[in-house]
């Protein structure tokens, strides 16, 4: 993501959804997952975009990737310096237009920014959850979001959005719920995670298991985090969503200063570049939680109980979709898009798609780049045409007109 | 109103069918066939603006360079396999004669005719590569690198064992006057084929 501040909420551009809070919904009915564990009782935090429409069929869902959250647009205060992690793309005029939908975009379950997960308590125990949080899958956390829709009233998304992880939630949705979504935009996905993938997760888990401040979990009883592990998790995690190219032009071989000091300390700019990212993330988010997402990804594969055939696991989905890769990805490389859209295709399934060019690696879905956004408007203008979604804010516009 | 060849394809195509169409450009074809026809299928395209009037206009579309083949479609998954004005720009255009009648059992083609007379007059009287309205680009920057004339395509046919069912070609806007009927070489300025395979 572009390290600048210069959009902060002062410096805004146009096409904002402004200062935004965050709902939590709680949910008492007991939620079976995946790995066999029940989760008695949770919450889910998350945020609105845009007003829902009389007929509740204006909504639209965001799933977030691996290190995401719920505010994924506009600001929570005047002071902050930077706007949600999704806002290139989401706001009045824009690819997600909020002038004709309602945007829903939650924290999901396990997470580490206000949904249940291991920072929160467990009522079973009296501690916090800690490590015994169960480990939770795509599968459990669309089951929650669709809990979540209910909660709002919401019987079917007019599209479910999401990238690179978030687009396996919404891959997930069109084959558990298909009558609960109109549109899929899946972007930067793949639909199960190469040998390579799950190799660099485990040298991530690993960082953050043998840090000494680890404590097998129980890091805040010992009211430590352990820093190193995801310091490093995330330095690995980065140079994977980053291309060769981006990388060096953005950094080349330069250097702090202006020789070499032949030593172990930041001399090359890429050097501090990561470390600088690494201890920011370090200090701002959840090592279980970090641990659970990456199992998450790992263990997605809808194919699995088909045989590996993942045309037949897509049968029962039924709405289009689009499918976006971006050229210098290399972490989910357009060619395992591709895969996802042969399997559409072989499955009969209404689908477009396109392969972006950008220098920005797996990075290029968090951005903005013309032909990205115009490939997302046009299927969002398609689809909100065939659920006759007016433009909102043009149409009271002409009425005002009017004379 | 769709360009010449397009609205002839239209009729070529039956009711309900499961089509490819390569190099679908704004998928005006394929909207149409899905509303009046029910037909169904996909557009492969690589040019961006293309690719963004399919999404806009509901028609399904995947970016994809013909000359990479057709290794991503299964065989006879598809009825049909169409491909308008596009033969002409590929590296092995009898390559994908075989990929389109691997992938379906007919296959509909067309592409300008450089044995047009404009063409022969262009090249044999005045001695120029012709620029026409078919063939719009200079020499050097043409992406037509295989151009070839209707009896060249009906020759490639026969090589292959490949049976025309329909054959046609276009004039400017119209088609079928009766001179390109009798001499399609000559007086054809678009060639379209429907063959299939023995």
């Amino acid at each position: 993501m572009p390290d600048s501040d210069t959009l902060a909420f002062a410096d805004r551009p146009e096409g904002s959804v402004g200062l935004v809070t965050p709902h939590v919904a709680r949910f008492d009915t007991p939620l079976a997952l995946a790995c066999g564990k029940v989760l008695p009782a949770y919450e889910l935090i998350y945020e609105t975009y845009g007003t829902l429409n009389a007929e509740h069929s204006n909504a639209v869902l965001i799933c977030h990737a691996l290190s995401g959250h719920h505010h994924a647009a506009g600001y929570h205060s005047e002071e902050d310096r930077k706007p949600g992690w999704w806002d290139a793309h989401i706001g009045p005029g824009k690819a997600i237009d909020t002038n004709r939908f309602f945007v829903v975009s939650l924290n999901n379950l396990g997470g580490c920014h206000g949904s249940t997960g291991p920072v929160s308590h467990n009522p079973g125990t009296g501690r916090q959850w800690g490590p015994e949080f169960p480990m939770v899958t795509v599968s459990d956390w669309v089951a929650s979001q669709a809990r979540l829709a209910d909660h709002l009233g919401i019987e079917r998304w007019a599209a479910a959005v999401g990238g690179s992880l978030g687009g396996m939630q919404v891959m997930q949705w069109t084959m558990t719920y298909p009558e609960r979504v109109a549109n899929a935009v899946v972007i930067a996905a793949t639909p199960r995670l190469s040998a390579q993938n799950i190799a660099f997760n485990e040298v991530a888990r690993q960082a953050i298991r043998s840090d000494p401040e680890f404590f097998d979990g129980w890091y805040a009883e010992h009211d430590t985090v352990p820093k190193r592990g995801l310091k490093l998790a995330r330095m690995v995690g980065h140079i994977t969503y980053l291309s060769e190219d981006a990388m060096g032009s953005k950094f080349g071989r330069d250097l702090r200063s202006d020789d070499l000091n032949f030593g172990f300390d930041v001399e090359f700019q890429v050097e501090s570049y990561l470390r600088y990212q690494g201890d920011t993330f370090s200090t701002a988010f959840d090592a279980n939680t970090y641990l659970l997402m990456t199992k998450a990804l790992d263990y997605f594969d809808p194919a699995a109980t088909q045989g590996g055939d993942f045309a037949k696991a897509l049968a029962p989905a039924q709405c289009p979709f689009l499918i976006v890769s971006f050229t210098t990805d290399w972490r989910f490389p357009p060619s395992r898009s591709r895969e996802l859209v042969d399997a559409l295709t072989r499955a009969g399934k209404s689908v477009s798609y396109a392969n972006i060019e950008s220098p920005h690696g797996h990075d290029a879905f968090l951005l903005s780049e013309p032909r990205y956004d115009a490939i997302v408007s046009a299927f969002m203008n398609r689809a909100a045409r065939e659920l006759n979604l007016p433009q909102l804010a043009k149409q009271e516009l002409e009425t005002e007109e009017t004379p | 109103m769709m360009r010449a060849d397009l609205e002839l394809i239209y009729d070529w195509v039956p009711e309900g069918a499961h089509v490819l169409d390569l190099a679908c450009g704004n998928g005006e074809l394929l909207e149409k066939l899905g509303r009046n026809k029910g037909v169904t299928g996909y557009g492969l395209e690589i040019d961006h603006d293309g690719i963004n009037a399919c999404v806009e206009r509901g028609v399904s579309v995947i970016e994809h360079n013909l000359d990479d083949g057709l290794s991503s479609f299964c065989d006879n998954s598809y009825d049909q396999v169409i491909m308008t004005q596009a033969l002409q720009a590929l590296r092995r255009p009898d390559k994908m004669l075989d990929e389109m009648l691997r992938v379906a059992e007919e296959g509909i083609i067309t592409f300008p005719n450089f044995a047009y007379w404009r063409h022969r007059v262009h090249l044999g009287l005045r001695g120029y590569m012709p620029v026409s309205k078919s063939l719009p680009h200079a020499w050097y920057d043409t992406p037509n690198i295989h151009l070839s004339t209707f009896n060249d395509f009906e020759h490639l046919c026969r090589e292959k064992g490949l049976v025309i069912v329909d054959r046609a070609v276009g004039v400017g806007d119209h088609q079928g006057h009766w001179k390109s009927r009798l001499w399609p070489n000559l007086f054809g300025e678009i060639a379209i084929f429907r063959v299939r395979r023995r």
